[in-house]
């Protein structure tokens, strides 16, 4: 395990301008919970309150030809690799003008021109393509790193091993990203690991692994940045632990019966990257409704967007089903 | 015109396509050094390199998520799933991964990926190294699945799958492997959907795959020599099917029988059953028939194996069956 080298310092400005985009963040998965509890959404929804440091300070450290792979909790994802919040919304109420052009929805989001390869809905389905990917990219010696988000549950699963060998074996230029945020769906880390030092689980593979305070956006950016960096140079790929919260339930409506009503009430209070980093800069109060305001703003101008959007003809279910 | 074997040509297809484009290449489980289970990508390691010619870990839902992976990223891979039983390990990647990226993103990307794999029984590997599993990947929307059955077919279906911007899965019959054919040279893409009709015949029309294209073929010389002239018909890909021709076919004959080697039950042929009693029923003469292997696993024994799979008198007696009637 190597200590996270400090890349470069970043700036108050920079440090800023994450904080602003994962308050754009945080206010987009609270409206998204909102407007799901008012009836306005369909389907299944995993917001990633809690987990914005990573987004952004990954998606910060990668290149505009880098691509990532996501999860069912995509949204913080997709919006930090450059999906227009409006895009976004528009998938989530099904519209023609969605990122998926309402095919996806919330577990299936794709923006290839922003580097997003797609999330998915199945646990550690996307891994796999993300060393295909990479291997392109070594295959056409092309300067590109590819990314798997996924959770701790996600490592209990074939694919996941399966795609942390063969990257390995290969060397490919790939980054796996691991939200490690203590539950499967509701299932604590101590009914589904074995094991409690995450890092452990690439060992067995020989790969270089990066653990960082997820909740920190200076250090994951700063681990991002070496690891994207070690893998650019084909020394191989990378493991990135990044301990987090996720400070909601598991999906929009999860009554979390299955843990203690203190523990997120004390992770709100003491782990919400948000927070941390407003501390760090001493934001002004004046400064944060700023934020605020233009937070609120963009969201609300999404939810605008989203509901005068095109629904899509019942038979265009019929198209795009073969290229 | 070169005669080659079914091997050949599968490997022909595979060599021109990567000697005309870097984007081609290929991996799987001993594809290298060993030149595949069954010898398919043989030299191939020698011309092309350890690069484009990928020996893999046994890692079936790797082998094919990379695959998918690289396709989308605009390459063309070829992977090779060493015996189709072992797809089952890919399932969920092929399934809810190939088939459906293009779908989900709203059309925003392809995924040109080629899945080869290969089954058939008669030389008793046992349960879990012969099944043949085409239906399953026919009801995928998604999905493309070819299945040839002479080399000139292989040769050219190959081709026109690798050069396919969806996801293919591509069968290979085993026991076909050293069957003789002529293939010109120059490899000619050829549309999916379109069926062969590799015997036309005027009482009965025997729809046929794989192996048992064969095996009808063995029958129809037979049944000829009574005066019952056959019709094989060999769809070539299971998906798209080509309903006109074989619905045109039918008509001629009124009378169907459909011939495969997997088992009866919820096969592919059942499918074929239903297009044709809902587009020629005033045309049918008697009852379609279905040859497949008998509802068991494959067993060892070859005499057991032997009875569970279907060979040529299975497919006469189908016939004979739909000529009772008149």
């Amino acid at each position: 395990m190597a200590p996270v080298a400090q890349n470069q310092a970043l700036t108050r400005e920079q440090l800023v301008g994450f904080l602003q985009e994962m308050l754009l963040i945080r206010r987009f998965e609270e409206k998204v919970e909102e407007r799901f509890r008012a009836g306005d959404l369909a389907g299944f929804l995993h917001v990633a309150i809690g987990q914005e440091a990573i987004a952004i300070g990954v998606c910060r450290a990668l290149e505009a030809d880098d691509v990532i792979a996501s999860t069912h909790r995509a949204h913080a994802h997709a919006l930090a690799i450059g999906t227009t919040p409006n895009a976004l919304m528009a998938e989530l109420y099904g519209k023609v003008e969605g990122c998926s052009r309402g095919y996806g929805g919330s577990m299936h989001l794709y923006d290839l021109e922003h580097g997003l390869m797609g999330a998915n809905a199945v646990v550690g389905g996307g891994l796999p393509a993300i060393t295909g990917a990479a291997l392109s990219f070594k295959l056409r010696a092309e300067p590109r790193v590819a990314v798997a988000f996924f959770g701790d549950g996600a490592t209990n699963i074939g694919t996941f091993h399966e795609s942390m060998n063969l990257a390995q074996l290969w060397k490919v230029p790939a980054v796996f990203v691991c939200e490690n945020n203590g539950y499967a769906e509701s299932t604590p880390a101590w009914q589904q690991l074995p094991i409690d030092d995450m890092s452990k689980r690439a060992l067995a593979y020989g790969m270089h692994t990066i653990v960082v305070d997820g909740q920190d956006v200076e250090e994951v950016h700063g681990a991002a940045l070496e690891a994207r960096r070690y893998a650019v140079e084909g020394n191989g790929p990378v493991y990135l632990v990044a301990n987090t919260y996720r400070l909601t339930g598991h999906y929009v409506g999860d009554p979390q019966v299955y843990r203690p009503r203190e523990e997120i009430r004390e992770a709100r209070q003491t782990q919400d990257p948000l927070e941390k980093l407003r501390a760090t800069l001493d934001v002004s109060d004046g400064d944060w409704e700023e934020m605020e305001r233009a937070a609120v703003q963009v969201v609300e101008g999404s939810v605008e967007f989203a509901k005068n959007g095109t629904d899509p003809r019942p038979e265009d279910a019929m198209k795009n089903i073969y290229a | 015109m070169p005669e080659i074997s079914y091997r050949e040509a599968v490997r022909d297809a595979m060599v021109q396509a990567m000697r005309s484009d870097p984007d081609v290449f290929i991996m799987g489980e001993d594809i290298a050094e060993m030149g595949g289970s069954m010898g398919v990508t043989q030299g191939m390691l020698q011309e092309f390199g350890s690069e484009r010619v990928r020996n893999t870990p046994i890692s079936e839902m790797a082998i094919v998520g990379s695959g998918i992976g690289a396709a989308i990223q605009g390459m063309r891979p070829i992977v090779e799933i060493m015996y189709q039983d072992f797809t089952t390990l890919a399932m969920e990647q092929i399934v809810n991964q190939a088939a459906k990226h293009r779908y989900m993103s709203g059309g925003q990307l392809k995924v040109p990926l080629t899945i080869r794999t290969q089954g058939g029984a008669g030389w008793s590997p046992g349960a879990q190294h012969a099944q043949q599993l085409e239906a399953w990947f026919v009801h995928v929307p998604g999905l493309k699945v070819v299945f040839p059955s002479i080399p000139i077919d292989a040769r050219d279906l190959l081709w026109s799958s690798i050069y396919d911007d969806n996801p293919v899965l591509f069968f290979e019959h085993r026991l076909l492997y050293p069957v003789k054919g002529e293939v010109p040279e120059e490899p000619k893409s050829l549309e999916f959907g379109k069926a062969r009709v590799h015997r036309e015949g005027d009482d009965v029309t025997v729809v046929a795959t794989g192996r048992l294209v064969h095996e009808s073929l063995k029958a129809a010389t037979e049944l000829e020599a009574e005066g019952i002239s056959v019709e094989v018909w060999d769809p070539r890909t299971l998906l798209p099917l080509d309903e006109e021709s074989l619905i045109a076919s039918v008509k001629k004959t009124s009378r169907c029988v459909v011939a495969h080697e997997a088992v009866t039950r919820m096969g592919w042929g059942a499918e074929i059953a239903a297009v044709v009693q809902e587009e020629a029923f005033d045309y049918l003469d008697a009852p379609i028939q279905r040859v497949g292997s008998k509802f068991a696993p494959l067993p060892f024994a070859p005499v057991m194996e032997q009875y569970v799979v279907p060979h040529k008198e299975d497919v006469t007696a189908a016939v004979r069956r739909t000529l009772e009637r008149s």
